[in-house]
């Protein structure tokens, strides 16, 4: 029966201030079940204080045939990378 | 010696109060009976939700129907661990538990009801919850300071339960026609067992007497009204009253009672020592 049930994403935020993060799935018939359902899958064990479903099918996707061009040219760009500083001793958290 | 004049006592004054409770340490049956109603009704309720574990019709809704339960043992495990040491006998909550036989059994007949289809259980739940929900709001101001702090806890995860039933209630009703049907089978066989919620013998009349107990009558209007509201968004009729099926909080039990116990009960009959 869950297999007539459309897919929806579920997003977690930990605490207050944190970024909801993508925990996984749950199949439901409308967006209030996807919520309840994404509450008695994901957040059982008092992981989280706020919850967001997607349907699965409006999530816009990279495709991967084409990741060497989307991802491989940030490979050899080292200068993006602030790594040419010297950090005194003092500074502390970065 | 002159004999003392007669006390007025005005015709309305009653023989309750709190100046009636026993003091700390007396032993107090009445409680005791009212500890395990409330302990009992989660312990079968729990024990029959957990039936569903593995033949839900959706991995999600195993999960949903075994977290209700989960919240509903944990609610057993403080009331009769409570009543164990209200009798003062050497029980605990295990004990109650796992070795008393049906007749000493006080959960209302509804949470014994087997779960028959999903629409059954959701009927069930509907009934049962949305009563829990409403008794335990007002146990909150219970005199008794065990009862009241129970109540403050439970009564937020018995929200969630009257919510989700009450969300079922509407998608099956307003669902396809199958599903309508079934709902509407559902809350017909779960019907009778209403009154008995609402029933008050002479035990619940002193706890009330008493502040400990809130009089559930006082909210049957309230009730009916609710679950008249959830069917109205369902789109289904009420069913008809039938011959209200009473005799639960007396240790009077449908046939069901003793298959359950028989589940619950074995192994920790069979293997007394047994942990894990």
């Amino acid at each position: 029966m869950s297999g007539d049930w459309p897919l929806w994403e579920v997003f977690v935020r930990s605490k207050g201030g944190l970024s909801h993060r993508h925990v996984g799935s749950v199949h439901a018939p409308d967006p209030e079940l996807a919520i309840r359902h994404a509450r008695d899958t994901y957040t059982r064990r008092q992981e989280g204080v706020s919850l967001w479903v997607v349907p699965s099918k409006e999530i816009v996707a990279s495709d991967p045939d084409e990741s060497g061009g989307m991802f491989e040219p940030a490979a050899n760009k080292i200068y993006r990378h602030p790594t040419f500083y010297d950090i005194p001793d003092e500074v502390k958290h970065i | 010696m002159a004999s003392l004049p007669p006390i007025d006592v005005p015709d309305h004054a009653t023989g309750g109060g709190a100046f009636d409770s026993p003091a700390a340490g007396e032993p107090d049956p009445a409680r005791f009976d009212y500890l395990l109603r409330l302990g009992d009704d989660a312990l079968i309720l729990g024990q029959r939700l957990g039936e569903w574990c593995g033949h839900a019709q959706a991995l999600e809704v195993d999960l949903s129907l075994a977290n209700l339960s989960l919240d509903l043992v944990g609610q057993a495990t403080l009331l009769l661990n409570e009543a164990g040491m209200c009798e003062a006998e050497g029980r605990d909550g295990d004990r109650l538990a796992f070795h008393r036989d049906v007749l000493d059994f006080r959960n209302c007949l509804l949470v014994e009801q087997p779960n028959g289809d999903f629409a059954r259980t959701i009927a069930r739940q509907l009934l049962y919850s949305t009563w829990q929900h409403m008794l335990l709001k007002r146990l909150t101001g219970s005199s008794d300071r065990f009862l009241s702090e129970f109540a403050a806890k439970a009564v937020k995860e018995v929200a969630y339960h009257r919510e989700l039933a009450s969300e079922w209630t509407v998608r099956l009703g307003e669902g396809t026609e199958e599903s309508a049907r079934r709902m509407a089978e559902g809350l017909d066989w779960c019907w009778r067992f209403i009154p008995e919620l609402f029933e008050v013998d002479d035990i619940l009349e002193q706890l009330i007497g008493r502040g400990v107990a809130p009089d559930p009558r006082e909210f049957e209007d309230e009730y009916r009204s609710a679950l008249a509201a959830v069917l109205k968004d369902a789109k289904l009729e009420a069913p008809a009253e039938q011959r209200p099926i009473l005799g639960g909080r007396r240790g009077h039990h449908s046939e069901h009672l003793g298959h359950i116990l028989a589940a619950m009960q074995f192994l920790a009959r069979t293997y007394p020592d047994a942990t894990w």
